[in-house]
């Protein structure tokens, strides 16, 4: 059976953070969605210290295979997320990985402690992709604020630290390097790249914002590349992730190392994508692992 | 009622002219009936992200007609209108061809009793592609007795898609129905908030609930002069939407006091005052 940082997986396929509301879903789908959930753990949507009401529209923006967004994290904040979702999310028939965000240490370090008092919590990821209000730099964009951070907030938990990476550096492997330094027990990646397109009917930027995040397959050359260059200098367990719609795909990132996969996107095109696949995945040929040596046949 | 859980194949019965629309029927072996606002995510099963890769994502369709089908399950009529690759590849569906369909999802709409207490009858307003879901909300209204008044905007004489939704058996307009044509070819020359105004100043005008779906200009007139005359109004709005069960958060609709609302769970029914303002912005 697969695991993550010692988290038992039923199979190697969870959800990109973000990319699914199980509390939202619940309410659509009924209670099908417990008994034939889709994904061997659940990540959930980004926590921030203080509730977000998110980006102003428009806020998605198809894509040639993909899509931008730029949703802007809404949250209800940490305190309304453990008073309100946490005990849905306890609901849920598989372990449970709260991701958070922070803009400073002490932030992100109250973060890491509420979390991760919560029994119901098997694993904590940390969102990366944003400034250090002191510092002024995007922690995951430099190795030394990334390994500052982990310095931070490891002595607080037990539980497994789970960093996820932003694509949008030239060495996310560096990063991968000083979250391992730092005392991480996993890396996530990719995060989206960033990306803006036109509306040809106004001639102005089509997002809210301005720009966004990229997903989707098109992004999947990208993802696994970064998922290799980060395998070969760092030791720890890697979920990858971007682009994944089918199980093809996922053999893909699992035959450069990664432990385990994640589903993004593809879940807003099918929302039973994570559990199709896991199964084309288990009925597909197991990879070879491209570090170990050719079978010699004499 | 909820959907049932995933997207599912759905084989096409039909795929009709309607005024320069389409009529695009679905037979759902599995899924209940819909309700009046509810809607569908589509995608077809091939060809889908045939053009320079797209469409990629499913789109999001509210539901015009539906019908026991046959054999089981229900057949579920979409007015489509080919504005972009995914509804062009959508108006493209040939009988027998194969579509992925999620749903139904969201809510619908209320009677006028549940919208308020001392309403009795109801008046619908559409307009272009809109006209959809109050194709089914008319008949519902027949069926059950509620009085109700349904008023149409057409651009001009090529461009009445969805119009023979709402003509009997015979394909004669039902009695109910009053247009309004920019080019005056039918009904009267106008808009649709002409026939509106007159009702809205009527005596009487706080006894009914105002039903309305379409371009966003057109609704957020109505949505204005429901306001100024204190009449209760229910708009299924439209908005830019990946996923249709609440995972993406791409559908944010601002709301009067702040924040947002996620149309495809929030929605896509919301009354007048629940939102901000209907702007092309998230339309």
């Amino acid at each position: 059976m697969p695991e993550l940082c010692g988290i038992e997986l039923a199979h190697p396929v969870i959800n990109a953070s973000g990319t699914y509301d199980a509390i939202a879903a619940r309410k659509v789908f009924g209670d099908a969605l417990l008994d034939d959930f889709p994904f061997a753990a659940f990540v959930s949507k980004t926590i921030t210290p203080e509730p977000r009401a998110g980006n102003a529209p428009r806020r998605i923006w198809e894509t040639p295979s993909g899509m931008l967004n730029s949703i802007g994290l809404p949250n209800k904040g940490l305190e309304g997320f453990l008073a309100e979702d946490l005990p849905q999310l306890r609901e849920l028939p598989v372990p449970l990985i709260v991701s958070i965000m922070a803009t400073t240490r002490e932030e992100f370090a109250r973060c890491v402690e509420r979390v991760a008092a919560r029994r119901e919590v098997a694993a904590i990821e940390l969102n990366v992709s944003c400034p250090n209000v002191h510092s002024g730099l995007i922690v995951g964009e430099n190795p030394s604020e990334t390994e500052a951070l982990l310095q931070t907030l490891r002595p607080l938990s037990e539980k497994p630290l789970i960093v996820k990476l932003t694509p949008n550096v030239a060495d996310p492997a560096a990063v991968a390097a000083g979250a391992e330094r730092g005392g991480a027990d996993a890396v996530s990646l990719i995060n989206t790249l960033k990306g803006t397109a036109i509306d040809p009917a106004t001639g102005a930027p089509a997002l809210g914002n301005g720009y966004g995040g990229l997903s989707g397959p098109a992004v999947r050359p990208v993802a696994l590349e970064q998922v290799r260059s980060v395998r070969a200098a760092v030791g720890l367990p890697i979920v990858g992730m971007g682009g994944i719609a089918t199980g093809g795909d996922a053999a893909e990132f699992l035959a450069l190392g990664a432990a385990a996969v994640a589903v993004g996107t593809e879940n807003f095109r099918d929302p039973r994508a994570g559990s199709r696949v896991a199964e084309e995945l288990e009925s597909s040929l197991r990879p070879v692992r491209i570090s170990e040596p050719a079978l010699d046949l004499d | 009622m909820t959907a049932p859980f995933g997207r599912r194949l759905c084989e096409v019965a039909r795929n009709r002219d309607s005024g320069g629309y389409r009529v695009v029927s679905v037979i759902d072996r599995e899924g209940p009936e819909p309700q009046a606002g509810q809607f569908y995510m589509l995608a077809a099963a091939t060809g889908w992200g045939a053009r320079e890769g797209r469409a990629f994502l499913p789109r999001a369709i509210s539901v015009a007609e539906t019908r026991p089908a046959a054999g089981g399950g229900v057949r579920l009529d979409f007015l489509l209108d080919a504005v972009g690759p995914g509804t062009e590849r959508l108006c493209d569906l040939g009988e027998r061809d194969a579509v992925w369909v999620t749903g139904p999802l969201g809510n619908s709409f209320a009677s006028p009793r549940e919208v308020s207490a001392d309403a009795a009858g109801a008046v619908l307003v559409g307009g272009g592609v809109g006209v959809a879901p109050l194709a089914l909300l008319r008949r519902r209204f027949a069926e059950r007795g509620v009085p109700h008044r349904v008023l149409l905007g057409f651009r001009d004489r090529a461009h009445t898609g969805g119009l023979d939704l709402f003509c009997g058996s015979s394909g004669v307009l039902c009695p109910d129905v009053r247009l309004a044509t920019e080019d005056g070819h039918a009904g009267v020359q106008g808009r649709v908030t002409d026939l509106l105004l007159p009702i809205l100043a009527g005596d009487d005008a706080r006894s009914g609930v105002v039903y309305s779906c379409g371009p966003p200009a057109m609704l957020e007139a109505v949505r204005t002069l429901c306001a100024e005359h204190g009449v209760a109004v229910e708009l299924a709005l439209e908005s830019p939407m990946a996923c249709g069960f609440g995972a993406c958060f791409g559908c944010a609709v601002p709301k009067p006091g702040g924040g947002f609302l996620r149309l495809c769970v929030d929605g896509p029914v919301l009354r007048g005052d629940e939102v901000e303002g209907v702007s092309h912005a998230y339309a």
